[in-house]
Parts: structure tokens; sequence; C-alpha cells
């Protein structure tokens, strides 16, 4: 039959403009979407709230507040749901409801998709990190670390951070069965993650085959690379090398970066496509 | 070459040969052919959803693909989306095999499924100026919106709307794009007829502006309004193929003269000559028959004996009686 016609291809600055045209949509139905605004953007302030009210009276050695030693962990905790709890639960419900059929039959590459999740990821976790440091900061008193070399370690911590937990997110999404199912799946192993990994409770007092299982995982690892930068350099004793070990954090990051990106172009599909 | 002589039955052997010669003597670079569809199998382990299906579409046609449900128009209309991979044939979306076909393929398309969804949370309009950037040559927002008749909801999220009018923004996103090729499947389940009558009113104005349409329904009467052509399937096979006003043979647009005779049972005859039969009871009857009416067969009686079904429960005390020319 007919000869395939040859027919222009669409440039790779097209797919990078559609992208960035798709930030401020995503955007939008995001803060629209009642239960993400509360489960992702707003949880981890109102935890850090908590944990800092009810313990406002403990005194830390080296002159340490709770309210500053919990932040660290709940901004690690902050990356953790606005790349992984956001993206995999948003793309499985997208996936189930039909807006990925849509986009699949659109001339949309999937990379501006990603594009705008990614930019919508970005933005949203800043602005939620923002937040929780400023509530942080204005209403219980935390320090903010005060060397360029800290805020140097929290700006690299932060950029792998959410690279690897939205990938990780992106590769999660394959997972649910349907957009019912999502939250369902997602929100446990999140939490999990978060209690192993010293968000909500003391890294160093958990049992140390816990530690090493959550080693596995980038959530710890984030969390260790900001104490380091916002604790006191004592405190790096009380971490189970008994040093900061900014080496491994770096390392488990870039391989998790790797893995979840490798994982979600393999199981990436606008829709189950059969045979 | 679809039109069929008067009476002519086709057995499947005829049809895949006239379905199979329309394939092949179009030449191939024939530019009035939009959709070329040749001896299309899908199979899913064992189960044949489709069973060597042959068609083409011609440009600026509607072409309508009938058949009950699971006859495989879904199957069919997806493979040709780029949505399904076929298990073997030939086809060709404006030109390009629909399982390879890409970006600048797809901008030329306009795919309104069956299924309708969407997280609901941007209105309508946000929802169309972002899918309008998309395309390389989109419609004007304000004119799609205005032609599926959404402009008092155009501010509305999609999720606050009702099902019809949901709906309707699926297929105002099917013509953002001003696609060469339009897919509608099953477009206005769930229309009320006022909402049915203005969506024909836009289809047809699609038509005059040169849009080659496949629609597939399972309303009839809209096959029937906006169809050019149409072909029915069943089982995953070709039943029959043809203008939608001939589909089906001349036998099976015979009219039907029914009547109540003498003893108060309702008869019917189906002839070429209906005129002549009226006269014949007239003169029988020495007067009036009673409940005398002339019917010609509707496509959805067509298109019902076609797959099979009983057409006409109404009148089946008595067996038809039919004069063949």
């Amino acid at each position: 039959m007919t000869a395939t016609a040859t027919l222009p291809t669409f440039s790779p600055a097209r797919s990078l403009a559609l992208g960035i045209r798709r930030v401020p949509f995503e955007l939008k139905m995001y803060f629209r979407a009642g239960d993400q605004v509360f489960f992702t953007f707003l949880f981890p302030t109102l935890i850090y709230s908590l944990f800092a009210a009810v313990f406002s009276d403990q005194e830390l050695p080296g002159e340490l507040t709770m309210a500053t030693y919990y932040l660290p962990g709940m901004i690690a905790g902050a990356i953790l749901l606005s790349g992984v709890q956001n993206l995999a639960s948003d793309i499985a419900v997208e996936k189930s409801d039909g807006t990925l059929k849509r986009l699949g039959g659109s001339p949309l590459s999937p990379v501006s998709y990603f594009i705008g999740k990614l930019g919508q990821v970005v933005v949203t976790s800043v602005l939620q990190i923002g937040l929780l440091v400023g509530v942080a900061v204005l209403a219980f008193g935390a320090q903010l670390p005060t060397t360029a070399e800290a805020w140097g370690t929290i700006a690299w911590v932060y950029v792998l951070g959410i690279a690897a937990c939205a990938f990780a997110g992106i590769a999660l999404s394959a997972v649910p069965r349907s957009g019912k199912t999502a939250t369902a799946v997602i929100i446990p192993i999140v939490l999990v993650l978060q209690f192993i990994s010293g968000v909500y409770l003391q890294f160093s007092m958990l049992p140390s085959w816990l530690q090493t299982t959550s080693g596995l995982f980038p959530v710890r690892w984030m969390a260790q690379g900001l104490r380091s930068a916002f604790l006191p350099e004592s405190w790096a004793a009380q971490e189970p090398t008994g040093s900061w070990d900014l080496w491994l954090v770096a390392l488990n990051l870039g391989l998790w970066i790797i893995a979840a990106l490798v994982l979600s172009r393999l199981t990436f599909r606008w829709i189950h496509k059969d045979r | 070459m679809e039109a069929k002589s008067a009476g002519q039955a086709l057995s499947q052997n005829e049809l895949c040969n006239d379905a199979g010669s329309m394939a092949t003597t179009d030449t191939p670079d024939d530019a009035n052919v939009v959709v070329e569809v040749h001896n299309l199998r899908k199979t899913y382990g064992s189960f044949v959803a489709l069973d060597g299906v042959s068609f083409d579409i011609h440009r600026g046609e509607t072409f309508a693909l009938l058949g009950p449900n699971g006859a495989g128009k879904s199957t069919t209309i997806e493979i040709l989306e780029g949505y399904r991979q076929r298990t073997s044939g030939e086809a060709r979306v404006l030109g390009v095999d629909p399982g390879i076909g890409g970006l600048p393929w797809r901008a030329q398309l306009g795919i309104v499924l069956q299924s309708t969804g969407e997280t609901g949370n941007v209105t309508v309009r946000e929802l169309l100026t972002q899918f309008a950037g998309y395309y390389p040559a989109p419609r004007d927002v304000d004119e799609v919106i205005a032609s599926v008749g959404l402009r008092e909801k155009d501010k509305t999220r999609i999720g606050k709307l009702s099902g019809g009018q949901r709906r309707r923004v699926d297929v105002a996103l099917g013509i953002i794009g001003n696609p060469a090729l339009l897919f509608l499947d099953e477009p206005t389940t769930g229309f009320d007829p006022e909402a049915r009558r203005q969506f024909w009113g836009l289809i047809r104005s699609l038509k005059a502006s040169g849009t080659s349409i496949l629609l597939t329904t399972h309303y009839l009467d809209e096959a029937a309004q906006l169809g050019d052509r149409a072909a029915v399937i069943a089982g995953g096979r070709l039943i029959d193929i043809g203008k939608i006003d001939e589909i089906g043979g001349a036998a099976s647009r015979m009219p039907v003269v029914r009547w109540t005779d003498a003893t108060g049972r309702r008869r019917e005859e189906r002839t070429p000559e209906p005129g002549r039969a009226v006269a014949a009871l007239v003169a029988e009857a020495g007067g009036e028959p009673r409940d005398i009416e002339i019917a010609r067969p509707t496509l959805e009686d067509v298109y019902l004996s076609l797959i099979g079904a009983d057409s006409d429960d109404a009148y089946d005390s008595e067996p038809v009686e039919e004069v063949r020319a």
C-alpha cells in the first residue's frame, strides 16, 4: 500500500516549550485539588507545628531546641511528599481517569508532560519548604544555618533529593491498579519511610537494623545531609558512623536518580498498551 | 463500486473480494484516500476480535462504522488512532502506519474517545486553551466553545458540568486542532435530542469544511443523518459496506405494505411495487383496506436484518409473506 509519507518531525525545542507551557496549568490543577494541598503541601508544616509545640520545652545537647532539631528531617519529609506521594498518585489518577489517554492522542510529547510535572514539583516543593521554614523560624524560633557552606549543602541535597523523589514517584505511579487505590497504595509507603528515616522519630534512637533498612531509601540520606547543615557539628557523633557521610548522601541520591529514571522510562505508558 | 444491483445478496466471499478490490484499485498515492484498511486482524490470545476487515475512507467523507457491542468497532478505531497494535493486515491513516505514527501525524488527527474523563478542576476554556497550544494550526478557542454550545459554561470547571456537557468538551477537544481526519467513537451518548441535533449541525459544518470523519454510533438515525457510507461489522467481520442509502442491498430496502385483513389479522407484504400491491388490495377488499400503510425500511431496520436481529417483533404473529422481484 502507501509508502510511509515523510512528515516533518517536531523539534526538541517544541517539546521543551510545550512542557514549560504545562507548568502553570499543572500548578493550577495542583492548588485546586483540596486533598493534594492538605496531604502533600500543608502536611509537613502541620506535623512540624504539632511536634514543635509538644516538645517546645525540651532542650537538647549543644543548645539545640526541638524546633531546630525537627526542621531538617521535616524538610526531607516534604521533599519526599512533593516528589513521591504527589507524582505517584497524580499520575496514577490521570492514567485511570483518561487524562493520559487523551494526551496520548494529541501531539504532546511525553517529555513535555514530564517537564510540566517536574516544574510543578519544583515550584510546589520550594513554596512548601518556604512555608515550613517560615513557620519554624517565626512561630517556633528555629535556628537557620549561618554559613554559606551549610546553605550550599542544603541546595545540593534539595536538588538531588527532589530529582530522586520525583523520578521515584513517576516509577511508582505504575503500581496502583486504579486511581481509586492510588493513595491507599502510596501513602503507607511514604509514611513508613518517614518513620524509619528520622523524619518523625530521632534517627539515632532507631535500632540499627532499621537504620540499615532505611539506608536503602533516599529519605534517610536527605535527612542526614540536611541535619549536617542545620545541627551543630557535635551532633555528627549521633549518626550511625559518627560522621555526616555526605559522600554517601550524594551516592545514594545519585543512584536513586539513575535507577528511578530508568524504571520510569521502562514502565511509563500513556495507556496500558496491549501487544 | 459499492453500489449493488437490485436484489443481490452478497455472500461473505463476494464481500471480501469487493472490499479487497477497493483497497487495491486505489492507487498507492491516491490523495483522496485518508484511511486504508486491508485484511485487518486483531487477536487477544485465542480470541479473535477482528477477522480480516477491509475498507477505505475517502477525503471529505463521513464513514459510519456500525455493529453491535463487542463487534470490533472500538478495536478498529483504536488501531487506526494508534492506541492499539494490529495483529496482522495493513492500515494507513493519512498515508502513515498508525502503529508508528509520530507527533506530526497526531497533529492532523482529532480523537473523540468513547469514554470521557478528566480530573475536572480546570475550566472549559482553560482546558481548550491548553490543548490548542499542542497543535500547529489550532482553531479559535472561542469559536470552538461556541460551536459545541458551551459559551455560557466556558468558565465552569469541567467537574461541575453535566454528562452531556462533558461530552461536548470531548468533542471540542477533538476538533480544537483543526483535524484533517476526525474519529468520533459514539460521540452523542448521553445527549438529549436537542443536543444531538445541535451536534449534527456541528458535524455537518465540519464536513462542509472538508474534514473526513470516521464515526461509530449506536444511533442508526445519526448514521443515516451524517454518514456518506457505512460498514457493518459483527463478530469481527465485515458484513456489508456501501453508501448509506444502499447498504444491505435492494432486497432489504424493499418497501413493506401493511394492513389488517378481513379476519382482523395484521398482514404485511414486501414488494418493489407497493402501489400495485395496494391497488390489488383495494380491488380485493372492494374498498379501503383497514390500517393500510406503506413503509420503507429505515437504516435501523436494514442494520438489524444485516446483523441477524429480529427487527420487527410488533408484527410477528403472521409469517412474513415476501414477494421477490
